[in-house]
Order: C-alpha cells, then sequence, then structure tokens
C-alpha cells in the first residue's frame, strides 16, 4: 500500500464559463496533514467534492488511494470520512441517533456501530450529549460530533472543509490535537481552514486561488521563499501577486 | 437492506419530530373530513320557498304541506304578494316561488300536460342549482306516490330518482373524494419537503458522502410516506362510515390495489418537484400549485367536469386524482368493481410508469 493518498492531474470544474477548479495538480502522501489554503470562492470546496465523489470533473484525473475518483466513487466513499462547512448531521435527532443513522450508512454491524460509538464518544468527550438533539448543542460540540460521525468507519482518509470555522480557540486547539493523533495512527487529513495559525500546523499547505494552486509546500519554507515572518502575511502577499498579474494581463 | 431500514426509522423521527408533518398528517384529514363533512355542507336547509297556489284544490294544497313538511322548504315569515313575484325574490322574502297554475288537480286525474312554475333566486349559483333539483325532486316524490302504479303525468318531463345519493347529502360527494386528496397530499406534499429539506439544510451532501446508493435513500424516504398516507386513507374511511354512515359498498381488497398505483404516481410527483428545486418553501409551493389545486379544481371533487369549458376539461385528463377520485366514489359508494374500473386503472398505471420513470431520472441527475 504505497500508493498515495491523493494523486490528482490537471483536475478541472467548470460551471458554464466559470473555471471553479482550473487545471489542479497534485499528491499527498498518506499520513499527511494538508492544508488547503484559499480566500472564499477560490474553489477549495469544489476541489473536495470532486474527491469525495460529490462532483464529477469536468477534466483531468484524479485518484484517492489508488481509486479511480471517476469510476471508483463508491468504493472511495467507503474508505474516506467527510465533514462540510455547514454543519450538515440531523438537527433534530440526538447525537446517539445521528451516529447510529451513519453508522448504518456506512454498513457497519449493529454490534461495531456500538462499539465505535462508544470509543469515539470517550475520545471525543461526546458522553454527555449523545442523548440531546443536535439542535440545542453549541456550535463547538456540533463540530466534535460531525468529526465523530465522520470517523465511525474508521476512514484511511478525512476530507474536513473548513472544520473549526466559528468554533472558539480552546476548542480549535483540542481539535488539533485530536487530528494530530489521528494522523499518528496513519490517517490522512485533507484541511481547508481560513485560519493561518492553523494552517502552520499542518505538514504541508497548498494555496488556492481563482480555481489554481498558486503555491504548494511546507509552511515554513514558503514563508521563507518570500522573505516573511508569518503565514498571514505570505498569504496576503501571495494573492495580491496574483491578483496584480491578473489584472496585467 | 439495514441501511433502508435505518433511513426510514430516520425519516419517520424527523416526521414525528416535527409538529408541522405532525399537524398536516393527523390533523388535517380529521379537520378536512369534518369540514367538508359537515360545514361545507352544500345541501340545502330550510330554504324559504313561496308557494303561489292558483289551484285552490285538494291535491295542490296536498303538494305543498307535502313540500313544507320536508326540511328542506320553509314558508316565508311574512306574507308575500303573489302580483309580482319577482319582487319577492329581489327582496329576498323568499329564495324560490312555485307557482302551481290552475289544472293541477286535473292533471292528476287526467294526465293532460301541466306545468309547475318555479323561480329561483340565481345570485347563489349552487343553491339555485339545489333548490331547483330539491324542488323537482319533491314533487316527483309527491306524485309517484300519490299516483296509482305505471300511470305517467305527462306535465312532468323528469321521472327523476336520484341514484346512490337518493338525499343528495354532501358527506358523500365530498369525503370519499376527500381519500384522493389526502393521498395525494401526503405524498406529493410532504415527499417534496422531505427531500428539499435535506438539500437545503446541506445533510443531503453529507449523505451522499456515505456508501449509500441513491435508490436506497429514495426507498427509505418514501417507505414512511406511504404507510401514512394509506394510514390517512383509513382515518377518512373509518370516519366516512361512523360518523358519517356512509356505506362501504364495494371490495377494500380493490380500492387497496387502485390506492398502491394512485399513491406511487403522487410520491413520485412528490420526487421530481423536490429534484428540482432548492429550498422547501418552493417545494411546498410547486407542490401545492401542480398537484393540491387541480387535484380540488379540476377533478370533479367538488365541481363538476363536465359543467367546464371544453379546454379545462381536455386539461383534466392529466390530472390522476380525477382517475381515482372516479375509482373511489364507484367503490365506495356504488360498489363497483374491476370491470368497469379497469379503464381508470388503465389510466393511473399509465401515469405512475411514466412519472417514476421521470422522477428516478431527475433525482439521478439533479440530487445526486
Amino acid at each position: 500500500m504505497t500508493s498515495p493518498a491523493v494523486h490528482i492531474e490537471n483536475l478541472s470544474r467548470h460551471f458554464g464559463q466559470f473555471k471553479a477548479v482550473d487545471n489542479i495538480s497534485l499528491t499527498i502522501e498518506r499520513g499527511e496533514i494538508f492544508g488547503f489554503l484559499g480566500a472564499n470562492g477560490a474553489g477549495k470546496t469544489t476541489a473536495i467534492r470532486m474527491l469525495c465523489g460529490l462532483l464529477k470533473p469536468t477534466s483531468g484525473t484524479g485518484r484517492v488511494a489508488a481509486l479511480d475518483i471517476y469510476k471508483q466513487s463508491e468504493q472511495i466513499k467507503k474508505i474516506i470520512g467527510y465533514m462540510s462547512q455547514k454543519f450538515s448531521l440531523y438537527t433534530d435527532l440526538t447525537g446517539l441517533e445521528n451516529m447510529q443513522f451513519y453508522g448504518a450508512a456506512y454498513g457497519l454491524s449493529h454490534r461495531d456501530v456500538n462499539d465505535q460509538i462508544g470509543r469515539l464518544s470517550k475520545r471525543l468527550s461526546l458522553e454527555m450529549l449523545l442523548d440531546r438533539r443536535c439542535s440545542t448543542l453549541p456550535i463547538g460540540w456540533r463540530q466534535r460530533l460531525a468529526l465523530a460521525v465522520s470517523l465511525l468507519h474508521r476512514p484511511q482518509l478525512l476530507f474536513l472543509d473548513e472544520p473549526t470555522s466559528g468554533v472558539d480557540p480552546v476548542y480549535r486547539r483540542h481539535f488539533w490535537k485530536i487530528l494530530y493523533e489521528l494522523a499518528e495512527e496513519g490517517v490522512t487529513i485533507f484541511v481547508t481552514t481560513h485560519y493561518m495559525d492553523e494552517a502552520e500546523y499542518c505538514g504541508r499547505i497548498s494555496v488556492m486561488h481563482q480555481g489554481r494552486i498558486i503555491e504548494l509546500g511546507k509552511p515554513l519554507v514558503i514563508i521563507r521563499k518570500h522573505g516573511r515572518t508569518n503565514l498571514e502575511e505570505t498569504f496576503v502577499e501571495l494573492i495580491s501577486n496574483e491578483d496584480r498579474i491578473r489584472a496585467a494581463n | 437492506m439495514q441501511r433502508i431500514r435505518f433511513i426510514a426509522l430516520k425519516e419517520f423521527y424527523h416526521i414525528m419530530r416535527d409538529m408541522r408533518s405532525l399537524t398536516i398528517i393527523f390533523l388535517m384529514p380529521i379537520m378536512m373530513t369534518f369540514l367538508f363533512g359537515y360545514a361545507i355542507d352544500m345541501d340545502v336547509n330550510e330554504v324559504i320557498l313561496a308557494v303561489a297556489d292558483l289551484d285552490r284544490t285538494a291535491d295542490s294544497r296536498d303538494l305543498v304541506e307535502n313540500l313544507y313538511a320536508s326540511t328542506y322548504f320553509t314558508p316565508p315569515d311574512e306574507q308575500v304578494d303573489f302580483k309580482d313575484p319577482e319582487q319577492i325574490l329581489r327582496s329576498s322574502k323568499a329564495y324560490a316561488v312555485l307557482i302551481i297554475k290552475p289544472g293541477f288537480s286535473e292533471a292528476m286525474k287526467g294526465g293532460e300536460d301541466y306545468q309547475l312554475g318555479l323561480l329561483v333566486d340565481g345570485s347563489d349559483n349552487n343553491l339555485a342549482a339545489a333548490v331547483q333539483n330539491y324542488t323537482t325532486a319533491a314533487v316527483n316524490r309527491y306524485l309517484i306516490n300519490k299516483l296509482p302504479p305505471r300511470m305517467t303525468v305527462p306535465g312532468v318531463r323528469v321521472s327523476y330518482r336520484l341514484m346512490y345519493n337518493p338525499d343528495l347529502e354532501s358527506p358523500r360527494f365530498f369525503v370519499p373524494g376527500l381519500v384522493a386528496i389526502l393521498l395525494l397530499m401526503i405524498s406529493a406534499l410532504l415527499t417534496s419537503i422531505t427531500i428539499a429539506r435535506e438539500r437545503e439544510t446541506g445533510t443531503m451532501e453529507q449523505l451522499l458522502t456515505a456508501p449509500v446508493k441513491p435508490v436506497e435513500i429514495l426507498i427509505g424516504k418514501l417507505m414512511p410516506y406511504t404507510l401514512l398516507a394509506f394510514l390517512d386513507g383509513i382515518i377518512v374511511l373509518v370516519f366516512a362510515r361512523f360518523v358519517f354512515s356512509i356505506p362501504f359498498a364495494g371490495s377494500y381488497l380493490l380500492l387497496l390495489g387502485f390506492g398502491f398505483l394512485y399513491v406511487m404516481t403522487a410520491l413520485s410527483i412528490g420526487i421530481m418537484i423536490s429534484s428540482l428545486v432548492k429550498t422547501q418553501q418552493v417545494a411546498m409551493m410547486l407542490a401545492f400549485v401542480t398537484t393540491m389545486l387541480p387535484s380540488v379544481m379540476l377533478t370533479g371533487f367538488i365541481f363538476a367536469i363536465k359543467n367546464m369549458p371544453v379546454a379545462l376539461q381536455v386539461i383534466t385528463n392529466i390530472v390522476p386524482a380525477k382517475f381515482f377520485l372516479v375509482v373511489i366514489r364507484g367503490i365506495m359508494l356504488k360498489g363497483a368493481g374491476l370491470d368497469v374500473l379497469a379503464m381508470q386503472g388503465v389510466y393511473l398505471l399509465i401515469f405512475m410508469v411514466i412519472l417514476m420513470f421521470i422522477a428516478a431520472k431527475t433525482f439521478r441527475t439533479k440530487v445526486v
């Protein structure tokens, strides 16, 4: 099993004239925490949706754990976990009911589901919110529950689309601690974020702008390459440079 | 199989925890049954009828007594002047004026050509039609009771006998039709909302990242609504039988079979709608406009199709509820069997196959 976790080449997705994702190529190794950066509307979510089998690409090739994103999306779904920007569990169900439902959706046995629920709720300290309807949970707890659901079927890869937006700093730190643990266990983590401090926790990052990847590498290397002291400044510079080039053309 | 079961279970939780759905499913059928059974009473009682008896014979007096003996007619409160019968109507002293010209008694004996004159206030369409029918029916009943058998009165053009609803009771007319309306409402309206809601809240996206097949989502989602639609049908039938004393003349099994075709058709419409729209609001509006409205207006549920303009009559043929309405009234009131309802069966089957096909396709291309 030495195939990369994600390998895409010249992947594009157009909506009419609009190129949401424009010819991106990327390889992510297993066990990596990969940060997927970009401003709003840069095409991050579209890219993730293609990798998760929610959206067919317009052109290019892509493999997730050696599985073809065109033809094998059903197999891909079994080995990935996904957490979207917006809380997308059922708010009128309790945490436990949500987990039981998704356990069944992933085809886990009844016993396995219960084992996993026990294990994950301990790990993510969810015990006390299992019996509460999600509509009554504060956002930080909701996100924790969503993470637990995405981990139920022991995925090899985790796609997290801005998992910590709107969450307080203490909880964000806790969340990242869990991500590190998961990565050490060999789970590949593909995460988009707005927070530059979070991006610095990533093994590697890419910066996306108007559908294209304009920078890719280790955070520190990128910062140094641009002669800056932190990622935030570097990010702003990258984006404004790119805008200047586009405007000149 | 396990997935479908859990999707159905989850859907069931959604319904049970949502006041709006609960209201539609459990309160609506009961409310509508009573509304159409009692409140929207198209029956007319105690219509003020003024009778100008110009014949002044024992026979004519007997007829008048007979008319007032029923609950349909009551005499005017004040004395009216028959010189200008129209004025009676204009001043609303009476809704109708019956004029018994001289010769009524003669006609009863000899069978000469004779006509009773009836003047009806036409400003209320329904009332006018009802009064006309009642009077004709009442007079005819009087004549039939009075005359020796086989003897006909030439003056009476319509030998009236109302079938199936001899007393022209509204509940018999409305309540069976309600089953058609309610099945449609639960199946099309609620399913269209449930899929649109999952799209609106983003839960559909999460669900689709799991290895769940579209067909599993569809079946799992539809199962609770199919059951609840039938439950609603049963509620109305129970009320029909025990509250409105409407007999069930035909076969329950046959009705179940037709009900299945009809519900599948309605569910398909619901899926189609929710696949095409993005929000619950729009789904509800669209479902209402495309299913509820035509089903109430264009099926003969309230308004007779034969009284519609030809263009509208043609349009009624694309409303599935029209055919189911014929079926349920036929089975419930007339005890009709498959032999007479075969054509309706074919129509409903065609509707079902076509709509299911389109629904599956739109769901696949637009949602998944």
